[in-house]
């Protein structure tokens, strides 16, 4: 990893006494204390983000009469209050779980393509055309998915339902564009660039002589792929499609407006309806009262603890394989 | 009797290389899918309402039925939100990098620092903004305005700042702080006017894309802000619109008019946003950071 070699670059020169050379004055003091104290304030920030999300949702959490964790309700401003995430957490785990399926094979026949099959005058300008993708908002993918999209997918829905309703996941009563496969896609485009940029640059990084010594083998341009490239890249595109589902759990505006607002939990991911954590907060942050505002809290609290984990974990992969590497 | 043919390799061999340039290819093409049919619906929609009027009016007085209107005030709020912002996480960023390149040297702060950072990256963007809905509406008690969704999108533009100047002086090489050092030069100044100014264009690219980031998020304006029709300069007084939340709050009308402003305002953001990244890419052109 280029940025690795440099920081060590870095630290090897000033190692040592160097790094704590101070001529002591007080600018220096000052600079030193500065850029620690910025650190610290970002540390801050994190545990303050926990701790204040954790404190504004205990009073709804404690007015719950539901079950916070399997109820299917989300009425915390009637009294008594009675709400659950249950099926926001479905939602969210199914959106993002479609979008992980859909996007990594296609991210990584990008990073592929650009790494391995794109003439290289053409590569720089082709990454950069798919991290054009990353630039747009994403209040234009979900104005986009709204107006241009949903349409289109009202055909593929009764398509896939006329057709292969046998399938569960097909199945259903009714069907239509504003459902949980379109939130999705949507979010499987929204999440293509992460996976595919940091899949691209783990294959730049395949040792040389690995490819060669295919190469020299008699290996076609697939083989090498197969047996240099994907082996040296396996746990650098787990944690880019980790990194990928992080996003997509997250991501709200898109899957607001996407989304039809019908409720309750169902594996027909071609009906109309189905909610996620971010969605459901962004829909009714608006028109919620006090205790709402709290229980809306709440289960943004269990969204941020589920993306630090993902993103935690993705982190690990990524520093396990440093060290074996 | 079968010789075997050792001119290239076998026929099923070949086919499995093929099939895998046509897969490639075709994941390349899908990707291109969606780019071009968002920029193109972008473009050919927001071009109706692409007027004078729009970049001239706000939505005051005007219904969602009604044609006209425009969205002067939320692009004042954009601008004025996405600045603040800046002010905050700029130094906080660029002074963090500083520290884990300058001064951190791999010690057991700057390890958490670094890990957090990525951590942070993760942060969903509804979150940050329901952390400062908690902090700066309940607990201290103000009310909505344009400075809460500042510090919400500060938030998010932090770890991104860090990253970026992180790398970039890492690339500053080592013998122009050792020069300066010998010169009998304190490490302050050496960092301030030998580090910094040598990765400054590649800071400043950085900073630009991550202002384009957060340019364009609408989760955390939708908890802090508020949405409002009329033109607010205050960003620290009553809800201010921005175009982000514009697009959101036109989008969910049911009138042709109102869909029309949408993509209009889309168009606008879709605009800034692309200059920013430009402007990003030819500085980073036009004065490549040092290397050694």
């Amino acid at each position: 990893m280029t940025s690795e070699t440099l920081e060590q670059g870095a630290t090897g020169a000033l190692g040592g006494k160097a790094r704590k050379m101070s001529t002591g004055r007080l600018g220096d003091r000052l600079f030193g204390l500065s850029a620690k104290g910025s650190g610290i304030v970002l540390l801050a920030i994190m545990a303050a983000i926990a701790v204040f999300l954790i404190v504004k949702a205990l009073p709804a959490l404690q007015s719950d009469k539901a079950n916070f964790i399997t109820s299917q309700e989300w009425n915390p401003d009637a009294s008594p209050a009675r709400f659950g995430i249950a099926q926001l957490a479905f939602g969210t785990v199914l959106s993002s779980v479609l979008a992980l399926i859909i996007a990594t094979p296609i991210a990584i026949g990008i990073a592929l393509f650009i790494a391995f099959y794109a003439p290289r005058r053409l590569a720089d300008g082709l990454g950069y055309v798919v991290d054009l993708l990353a630039a747009v908002p994403s209040i234009v993918y979900g104005l986009w998915g709204l107006q241009f999209f949903v349409p289109k997918m009202n055909h593929v829905a009764d398509f896939l339902h006329g057709h292969a309703s046998w399938i569960p996941l097909f199945g259903g009563d009714a069907v239509g564009g504003r459902c949980l496969l379109t939130a999705g896609i949507v979010l499987a485009i929204m999440i293509l660039p992460i996976i595919s940029s940091i899949s691209r640059e783990i294959f730049l990084q395949v040792p040389r002589p690995n490819v060669e010594a295919a190469l020299a083998l008699g290996a076609t341009r697939w083989e090498v792929i197969r047996m240099a490239v994907l082996p040296f890249g396996r746990s650098g595109m787990i944690s880019a499609s980790m990194l990928g589902l992080g996003r997509a759990l997250g991501e709200t505006i898109a899957v607001a407006l996407v989304l039809g607002s019908a409720a309750g939990i169902s594996l027909h991911i071609l009906k109309p309806g189905g909610n996620t954590f971010a969605a459901n907060i962004a829909n009714t942050f608006g028109m919620a009262g006090p205790n709402g505002q709290s229980a809306l809290i709440a289960s943004g609290l269990v969204l941020f603890v589920i993306t630090l984990l993902v993103n935690m974990a993705a982190r690990a992969v990524v520093a396990r394989r440093k060290e074996f590497v | 009797m079968s010789a075997i043919d050792l001119s290239g390799p076998s026929a099923a061999r070949k086919i499995k290389d093929k099939v895998a340039l046509v897969l490639v290819c075709v994941a390349f093409a899908l990707a291109l899918i969606p780019l071009v049919t968002v920029l193109w619906t972008v473009v050919k929609n927001g071009l109706k309402r692409f007027d004078v009027e729009f970049f001239t009016h706000s939505m005051n007085a005007i219904g969602g039925r009604d044609a006209g209107g425009g969205a002067y005030h939320a692009i004042i709020g954009t601008i004025e939100q996405v600045g603040l912002a800046s002010v905050i996480a700029i130094p906080i960023g660029v002074l963090t990098a500083v520290y884990l390149v300058e001064y951190g040297g791999g010690g057991r702060l700057a390890r958490v620092v670094t890990f957090f950072v990525d951590v942070m990256t993760g942060v969903p963007s509804i979150v940050a903004g329901l952390f400062i809905f908690a902090f700066w509406l309940k607990l201290l008690g103000f009310e909505y305005m344009g400075f809460a969704g500042s510090m919400s999108l500060s938030i998010l533009m932090m770890p991104t700042v860090v990253r970026a100047a992180e790398e970039m002086l890492k690339l500053v090489p080592n013998d122009l702080r050792e020069a300066s050092f010998a010169l009998g030069v304190p490490r302050w100044r050496t960092i301030c006017f030998v580090v910094l100014p040598t990765a400054f264009t590649g800071i400043i690219t950085g900073v630009m894309l991550a202002v384009a980031r957060v340019m364009g998020e609408t989760a955390p304006l939708l908890v802090t802000v508020f949405v409002t029709t009329a033109i607010n300069n205050d960003p620290f007084k009553g809800p201010q619109m921005s175009l982000p939340l514009f697009i959101w709050d036109q989008a969910q009308l049911p009138q042709q008019v109102a869909i029309d402003r949408a993509w209009t305002g889309a168009l606008t953001l879709i605009l800034f946003i692309m200059l920013l990244n430009l402007a990003a890419r030819l500085i980073a052109r036009l004065r490549k950071p040092v290397s050694r």
